[in-house]
């Protein structure tokens, strides 16, 4: 029998590891409020988020960019926090599901999920409302089909979806007409 | 368009709460990014595990050179085999709850490698990220052996195994001769099939931090479905005492069995904790979400035997399923067949083949929901051979009694489901010859199946404590992976003592709450609702004597059967003017709190006479493309009969999802072997299919009336596993119905449609 020999499954070793990279300085804002990280390069948004800000709110369910759940809104605009670097982000308007609601007032998205029952175990599901929120300000959703569609980078393994469709279509509707070009 | 909930009535009785669709209570939580899971307790000082997976699936390390990553400033430990501490030797150490008979994996216990993908090394840094590119540098030396990972090849050496797990039974011994009848049977079917390995993959990930306390003490914040079964397993392994190990999970990102066991990212983490006198977490990355249990690739063969009217007159049930070297995983796949339909000649055989895998793992209905849809596309293909509604086909042979034990069932509301479902589909609408509903290039396909799932209940005990400004507070180390149990049990522990649901919290997953079982088979609402709703009789007692005893009071002498608990007041039957707040009564008898503790025991007795379980009737559409053989699920109503629901909203939902499991077992996922390597080599969501939100359409849950005092005092089976059971043959039925091809490969991907 062969005996393979190598790297572990990780990946390739190198022959003269390169030294781990200093921290940089990263200035941004985060739920409204200005702040200034010290993160090495290598650190992605959705870690800076959840290890250097504890703000945890932000899930890590593939790290991969394939499932979704660490969706948060930068520039407004809904994005994998997992696929961005934290210091991509410089200078960027960063808001997370802690930053959704006001005081008190859940967001109407926060609102609607509980009354729709759009999620079981919780772990996707404020990926599921950040992506939701920038669903809406995208305007491009007008059918039930379409949210399906438009949510579908957003995995749910409880399959809430039924309802997730329900508790954005209940906002939707309750939203005034959107105009029909829509923002990118 | 989206269903909307069937909601049966609530119980008619003022401050009624069990029943009302009430929104979870822990919604705001998960919702606002508050609730905390197993890798979100950070702590100052907190160091960051990363694993290394084995690259081979049978053989042995001879070396691992970790001089470079140890190297990197930073980098404070690596663990292995040559360097861990000292570990059990004995198995039953290693053994947790759900163990079946064998030896538990030990991580790095020594140089042999079981299985791809094995932990065999953990590095320990000051970040994740120094830990993730340590792990990189680390290099391993094989020494590889021949694997097997092939189940065709590996069944020529089945054996059939004992009763070598909890809850696992034996097929019973055949009855009648069913292979004689097959042979004899003016009508027959006989159809082999074959269900893909799938991983659980709840979206968190597994991960487990450990904050280690300066006296040594440890609390583990891990993603499991039992507390207790954490604090066993990591207390007998380190041998450390119960008193210096608390295990704290409020939350669960999903788990559907994957956190029956304590999986190896806890091992590593308390050892590193325990190594270093340092909090630490280790957090697996999705493809190693494949390198543990798994739902356990099957063959299986169904052969039924009938008259031309449909009454059958042969079952036969064959499965053979994968398991590891070390360990006999069982689960029950073939047993339904004896129980479904009444048949005189029945014979069912079940047997595990080993091989170079990781034991597999209860995964959602655990063997009913591979065995039953054999069974369920069987009695189609035999409809389809009679010219048979297939509906018929399974009146014609119901049962009220179990057949595999002669016992009545204790309820068993199939009819009903049978009845709502199809009138709520429109079944009497089905034009029967396949292929006779297309709709231009949409071939259109409608396919039923029955399901069916065990009522189980364990021993669980619960704490309560009552304040007098009349608020509840109710404990139970269960968990809640997303079930709902936190607002199930707090409507019922309201319910009991007529409070408003504001006024009750509920608290679980902590090991310093009394004992619950593992949550799985459906059962929590069973045994801790149980426990709960005892507790909280009992205080409801002690309140009714504390008013009773006050001589000038308006309750004087009366018993608890003769009050009402509404709206935190005791108020007589008789005249409801005559009342006393709880506040009133606790502070007239000098109480501030009042405190009690419960276990609930199942009724065994009354259990042992009858046959318990779960149904449901499922009927579903899809539409086939005759060009690209895709398949959308285009509508699908589950009518199930599963006693008293407690939470219509919850339990609906825990239904959906469960089509939803259904959907991806029929048409999507399957993790897929590389033979030469023996490993799963779709190891994440981009190679992995699970159904997406644009993959789920209509789905319509009906709840049947089911009145039954004989599984728990709440008359309540659960509804986790029931959902699923038999979706994937009401789909793969529908395929047939819309192409007239039989395909019993799960799962039905295009390619297998367009080869038919």
């Amino acid at each position: 029998m062969s005996q393979p020999t190598g790297p572990a499954f990780q990946g390739h070793a190198q022959k003269q590891p390169a030294p781990p990279p200093d921290a940089m300085e990263v200035s941004l804002t985060i739920n409204g409020s200005r702040k200034t990280l010290h993160v090495a390069p290598w650190t992605s948004l959705l870690d800076a988020l959840r290890l250097h800000l504890d703000l945890t709110g932000t899930k890590k369910g593939c790290d991969h960019g394939q499932c979704g759940a660490c969706t948060v809104l930068v520039d407004g605009r809904r994005i994998n926090s997992c696929l961005t670097l934290a210091v991509m982000a410089e200078g960027r308007t960063v808001t997370t599901i802690e930053g959704l609601a006001s005081g008190d007032a859940l967001h109407p998205l926060q609102e609607a999920f509980v009354e729709q029952d759009a999620f079981q175990c919780g772990y996707c599901t404020p990926g599921q409302i950040c992506s939701a929120v920038g669903l809406l300000e995208e305007g491009h959703a007008k059918s039930d089909d379409d949210i399906r569609e438009l949510m579908s980078g957003n995995l749910c393994r409880c399959g809430a979806y039924p309802n997730i469709v329900a508790a954005i279509r209940q906002v939707m509707d309750a939203q005034p007409a959107a105009n029909d070009g829509g923002a990118s | 368009m989206i269903a909307k909930p069937t909601i049966p009535a609530p119980l008619d009785r003022p401050g009624s709460q069990i029943g009302k669709p009430v929104s979870r209570v822990d919604g705001r939580l998960k919702v606002t990014g508050g609730a905390k899971y197993a890798a979100e307790f950070n702590t100052p000082g907190l160091a960051h595990g990363y694993i290394v997976s084995s690259a081979i699936a049978r053989g042995r390390i001879l070396a691992i050179d970790t001089a470079k990553a140890l190297a990197l400033p930073g980098v404070l430990q690596v663990f292995t085999h040559e360097n861990r501490p000292s570990l059990p030797w004995f198995d039953r150490k290693w053994k947790d709850d759900d163990a079946p008979k064998g030896s538990p994996f030990r991580p790095l216990y020594d140089a042999t490698i079981h299985h791809a993908l094995q932990p065999i090394a953990l590095v320990v840094a000051e970040s994740f990220e120094l830990a993730r590119y340590a792990a990189r540098l680390i290099h391993v030396t094989y020494e590889a052996d021949e694997h097997q990972t092939d189940l065709r090849a590996a069944k020529a050496d089945a054996f059939t195994p004992g009763k070598d797990k909890g809850g696992f039974q034996p097929p019973p011994k055949p009855r009648g001769d069913a292979d004689r009848a097959l042979a004899e049977a003016e009508v027959s079917v006989d159809l082999n099939f074959s269900q893909a390995v799938e991983h659980h993959n709840p979206m968190e990930m597994h991960a487990s931090t450990v904050i280690y306390h300066t006296d040594g003490s440890l609390t583990v914040h891990d993603k499991t479905q039992g507390p207790i079964n954490t604090q066993t397993y990591v207390c007998n392994v380190f041998d450390l005492s119960k008193d210096s190990v608390r295990v704290i999970s409020p939350f669960v990102g999903g788990a559907f069995g994957s956190g029956l066991r304590p999986q190896h990212q806890l091992f590593m983490a308390v050892l590193a904790a325990t190594a270093l006198k340092r909090s630490v977490r280790v957090e697996l990355t999705r493809p190693q979400m494949f390198s543990f249990g798994h739902r356990p690739e099957t063959l299986q063969r169904v052969a039924l035997g009938a008259k031309r009217d449909g009454t059958l007159t042969a079952v036969i049930h064959e499965a053979v399923q994968e398991t590891s070297q070390t360990e006999n995983y069982v689960e029950v796949v073939v047993n339904w067949s004896g129980q479904q339909y009444k048949c005189d000649n029945v014979r069912l055989d079940y047997k595990l083949a080993r091989m170079d895998t990781h034991t597999p793992l209860d995964q959602r209905a655990p063997g009913a929901a591979i065995g039953v849809p054999a069974l369920e596309i069987a009695m189609d293909e035999l409809a389809a051979k009679l010219g048979m509604d297939p509906l018929e086909l399974r009146l014609k042979n119901y049962t009220e009694v179990d057949p595999n034990t002669g016992k009545p069932f204790s309820s068993k509301e199939l009819r009903a489901c049978f009845q709502q479902g199809a009138e709520r589909f429109g079944w009497h609408k089905r034009s029967h010859a396949p292929r006779s509903m297309r709709e231009g290039r949409q071939l259109v396909g409608w396919g039923m199946a029955t399901g069916v799932w065990d009522a189980m209940q364990g021993q669980a005990v619960a704490s309560a404590k009552l304040g007098i400004d009349g608020t509840l507070t109710v404990g139970s180390a269960t968990a809640d992976i997303g079930p709902g149990t936190y607002t199930a049990m707090t409507q019922i522990a309201a319910d009991i003592l007529g409070l408003p649901i504001e006024k009750v919290s509920f608290q679980l997953g902590d090991t310093n709450l009394p004992m619950a079982p593992l949550q799985g088979g459906s059962w929590t609402v069973s045994s801790v609702g149980s426990a709960v709703k005892a507790v909280c009789d009992r205080l409801r007692d002690k309140l009714a004597g504390l008013a009773a005893g006050l001589n000038d009071g308006p309750l004087k002498g009366l018993k608890a059967d003769d009050l009402t608990f509404a709206d935190g007041f005791l108020i007589a039957k008789s005249d409801p003017s005559w009342r006393l707040s709880i506040t009133e009564v606790m502070r007239a008898n000098d109480l501030l709190v009042l405190e009690d503790e419960a276990r609930s025991v199942p009724y065994y007795k009354s259990q042992m006479k009858h046959a318990l379980g779960t149904h449901s009737a499922i009927f579903a559409e899809v539409r086939v493309d005759e060009d690209l053989g895709t398949v959308q699920v285009t509508r699908v109503v589950s009518a199930v009969a599963a006693g008293r629901i407690i939470n219509p909203k919850t339990a609906r939902s825990q239904i959906l999802g469960a089509v939803v499991w259904g959907i991806g077992m029929a048409l999507e996922e399957e993790s897929m072997i590389d033979q030469r390597l023996g490993r799963f080599m779709n190891h994440d969501f981009g190679e992995y299919h699970i159904p997406v939100n644009a993959d789920v359409h209509d789905i319509d849950v009906i709840f049947v009336e089911e009145h039954d005092d004989i599984v728990n005092p709440l008359g309540a089976k659960g509804v986790g596993e029931i959902g699923i059971v038999g979706v994937p043959a009401a789909i793969a039925n529908a395929i047939h119905h819309a192409t007239g091809k039989r395909l019993c490969d799960l799962p039905i991907t295009l390619d297998k449609i367009l080869e038919a």
